[in-house]
């Protein structure tokens, strides 16, 4: 097959991914309410910030990120460690199935188990909640990147460090962890963006002043469209996609 | 030693996900109780409510919507990953360029083709003002919206196993057969296709199974009008409030990606890709 | 009297089926430098590990200076490794890598001692070079520096020259005899390569199958071998019946010598080795033997028949 013809393809299909983004960023400079350009301007980027809905979204979202990313970055990197040095299938088996459950599945499993355990706890539902979940479904995206790292990693390592006088955690804990150091911090990363988007599970586990910036984002969405949004949305591309950039320029090292 | 560094994973795991599940599992037995809930007895009811022909319609539409989103996915991902695994040094760059955009917000991007296509968006504008049209298109809430907004959701996530399976194509192979007589679409068909089968079956799956309990892309761009075993499921365990129920829907839609995946998993196919 | 520095007791390692190591005995002075001789899982990286710590014995004792050490975890034994990979730290360079295990065990002055280990393998220029940064031979220098500056009791060797250039390869063998001699610390070297373990060790063990076959010295080993598969082992060797004849021992003429034990035979071929001819032939009787013969002698044309001969003392026999 051609290249030429390829590429030429590749363009188009690129242009495809692209373009609905693009349009998005492009019309949140719109003066304008709709789709006619009335030129430049950045009234909606202005009535972002100033919207409290939004900042309230914000601050909770940044909360909970924060939250299920330093949870599940280290959680899933003891998991991952913990496998590398004895493999085990139930554990690994859980987190792939983590995996591949569809996401309302997972949403609605955490939010009987809730339900359930409040009888007893007389709980509600709240920013916890959501962090709890955000750490369920994390811990296995986490696990993957360190697990990859691990499998290039020399096991003579730790046992040179454990020859020289080293316990096991200290052959962890100096030898193992500060060459695992960029793709943890690539991990988190991954996690802090996989938090901050999710809004199936979130908005069924989040309690009623939890509101998530998905969440927010979803119920204006669906109350129609609003130029609001795409400045919003302009400002989410951006920000993911710089994280996401550094988060693999990490894992290269 | 090691125990404890699987301890926090194997506690999580279990209180979080297995044991929501096995409440999930346990509930699809159980009956609606007066005020939502569940209470007793013990019944298979809500499985066979699922038999409904209103249910049957949802249950089928969210397989051929997977199924088409997944064929179209591999139908535009191919030779897209054809190109990336030809580019020689910038094979790395193509591939980030392509991925970059499912790293930014799912809701973001869907909430993109809604600002495109409903009815003061951006095409039927144009369109109106091209005079192409005089009333608005009605392109949005219909199967064909949540269709294309799956097919641009997933498709990287089909291009990217297809890649890996294509990268390591010898490409001596291509050399044999255009040696021994084929001239480039036999050799694309009789040798590089067959080849990079794993390829397509680790793609498709990986398109299939999230398209299958797709919640978010029918919700906002199909409007109430193409309901997915996801919105079902969603509707039940809110508004509705009937519990066994959606337990019962979600219990077969895991059944359906488990065996799906264990198929994949146990075939020849995933051996050749591990 | 000295207690041995390393004793093994009927050690036995089985992995799942199979049985690694098999009741090996053995004992090591003070001081000496010692070899463990042997193909390809034949045992001796499993012993070596097993006397490290990173395995541990599925029966038998292993005692350093008379006390078990069975149960004790390598950060708990006086023994160092010296790894096949030489394992040095990515992340940190030469001197902190040498300073690793004095740091493990608090010592104070640490930065003084890795400089003078660094020293004493010369390589006190490249202190703040990371692993990436250093040649094979100064790795192996670097982390045999690691090891030492602990001074342990034992240092373990496994196969730290596989890696290296044939040239380099001579180098290292006599920087290490050299650094065992100076430090006097008892090393126990790993290696399936017969003309190292034969250069450098006081004494070697010669294992196959997970046994000991023959613990001696150079000379006993080579000279008098305990069991066929040493004597083949150490070095070429011609079976004429029950007697065994090094080539270098066999020697060739084109009449029939007297009052000597000899064989006739047909040329095969003749390879000029630099040094010296081998002449490869065939024994009336069926089965073939190398001579060695000095390259100035006379040249054996193919086909040609000459007389094989030896002297009795040469030979080496085994009891059926």
């Amino acid at each position: 097959m051609k290249q030429r013809a390829l590429s030429v393809y590749a363009a188009l299909a690129l242009a495809f991914l692209y373009a609905p983004l693009l349009i998005l960023i492009v019309f949140s400079f719109n003066g304008g309410r709709f789709t006619l350009w009335e030129g430049f301007s950045l009234r909606w980027y202005r009535a972002a910030m100033n919207d409290p809905q939004l900042a309230g979204g914000l601050v909770n979202s940044l909360i909970v990120a924060a939250g299920a990313t330093v949870l599940s970055t280290a959680i899933g990197t003891f998991a991952a460690y913990g496998l590398w040095r004895k493999a085990s299938r139930l554990l690994s088996g859980t987190l792939y199935l983590s995996l591949v459950t569809p996401e309302i599945v997972t949403g609605v499993s955490l939010l009987a188990l809730f339900q359930w355990a409040f009888r007893f706890l007389h709980l509600q539902l709240g920013l916890y909640t959501v962090v709890i979940a955000h750490v369920a479904f994390s811990i296995a995206y986490v696990a993957i990147v360190i697990s990859a790292r691990l499998r290039n990693h020399d096991r003579a390592l730790e046992e040179a460090a454990m020859d020289l006088g080293a316990s096991e955690w200290h052959a962890f804990s100096r030898v193992t962890l500060p060459l695992l150091a960029p793709a943890i911090a690539a991990a988190g990363l991954l996690a802090l963006v996989v938090s901050f988007d999710d809004y199936v599970i979130t908005s069924l586990v989040a309690g009623v002043d939890s509101e998530t910036l998905p969440m927010v984002i979803y119920a204006m969405a669906r109350r129609g469209v609003s130029p609001v949004l795409n400045a919003v949305s302009a400002l989410i591309v951006v920000a993911f996609g710089g994280i996401i950039l550094v988060s693999q320029r990490l894992q290269e090292r | 030693m090691r125990k404890w560094f699987l301890l926090p994973a194997r506690v999580w795991m279990a209180l979080f996900f297995a044991c929501p599940l096995a409440i999930v599992c346990a509930y699809s037995f159980l009956t609606r109780g007066d005020y939502g809930g569940v209470e007793q007895p013990w019944t298979i009811e809500s499985f066979t409510r699922l038999a409904d022909p209103l249910y049957l319609a949802i249950l089928w539409r969210s397989i051929w919507i997977a199924a088409l989103s997944t064929a179209l996915c591999a139908l535009l991902g191919f030779p897209l990953a054809l190109f990336i695994s030809r580019s020689g040094r910038r094979k790395n760059l193509y591939l980030q360029l392509v991925l970059l955009p499912f790293w930014t917000s799912f809701l973001v991007r869907t909430y993109a083709w809604l600002f495109i296509l409903r009815d003061t968006g951006l095409v039927n504008t144009v369109l109106t003002g091209l005079h192409l049209i005089s009333r608005p298109l009605q392109l949005l809430y219909n199967d064909g919206a949540v269709l294309l907004g799956l097919v641009y959701n997933f498709l990287p996530f089909f291009v990217l196993p297809m890649y890996a399976t294509l990268e390591r194509l010898d490409p001596a192979l291509l050399e044999a057969a255009a040696d021994l007589g084929a001239r480039p679409f036999a050799t694309l068909w009789r040798v590089v296709i067959p080849i990079s089968a794993p390829g397509f079956v680790a793609g498709s799956m990986l398109v299939f199974i999230p398209c299958l309990g797709a919640y978010l892309t029918p919700d906002l761009l199909g409007g109430g009008k193409s309901v997915m075993l996801g919105n079902l499921i969603q509707n039940q365990f809110t508004t509705a409030r009937d519990w066994p129920f959606g337990s019962a829907a979600s219990l077969v839609l895991m059944l359906a990606s488990a065996l799906i995946l264990s198929g994949l998993m146990r075939s020849r196919v995933a051996r050749e890709l591990m | 009297m000295r207690e041995s520095v390393l004793e093994l007791r009927q050690v036995v390692k089985d992995f799942s089926g199979h049985r690694a190591v098999d009741h090996v005995c053995l004992t090591l002075e003070r001081g000496g430098f010692y070899s463990l001789l042997g193909p390809s899982g034949c045992g001796k990286t499993t012993t070596l590990r097993m006397i490290g710590g990173f395995e541990q014995p599925s029966a038998g004792e292993i005692l350093l200076n008379g006390v078990a050490v069975n149960g004790l975890k390598p950060w708990q034994r006086d023994v160092s490794t010296v790894f096949q990979s030489y394992a040095l730290f990515p992340h940190l360079d030469a001197l902190r890598n040498v300073e690793f295990g004095l740091r493990e065990r608090g010592i104070e002055d640490r930065e003084r001692r890795a400089l003078r280990a660094l020293e004493l393998v010369q390589l006190s220029d490249k202190r703040d070079r990371r692993p990436a940064q250093l040649s094979g031979g100064e790795k192996q220098r670097v982390a045999l520096a690691r090891s030492l500056v602990l001074e342990p009791q034992l240092l373990l060797l496994d196969e730290p020259l596989a890696a290296l250039d044939p040239g380099l390869r001579k180098q290292m063998r006599a920087e290490l005899k050299a650094m065992q001699r100076k430090t006097g610390i008892t090393f126990l070297f790993v290696t399936h390569d017969r003309e190292e373990a034969l250069s450098m060790s006081d004494k070697l063990a010669v294992m196959n199958q997970g046994r000991i076959e023959q613990f001696g010295t150079p000379q006993d080993v080579y000279l008098r071998p305990a069991t066929p598969f040493v004597a083949g082992f150490l070095g070429a060797i011609n079976w004429f019946g029950k007697a065994g004849v090094r080539p270098e021992s066999t020697r060739v003429a084109r009449e029939m010598p007297e009052g000597m034990p000899c064989l006739r035979a047909a040329v095969e071929s003749s390879l000029f080795l630099g040094n010296c001819v081998h002449l490869n032939a065939a024994l009336d009787g069926g089965g073939r033997a190398i001579a060695e013969i000095p390259r100035d002698s006379n040249h054996f044309q193919e086909g040609e028949i000459v007389w094989l001969h030896w002297t009795p003392s040469d030979e080496v026999r085994f009891e059926p």
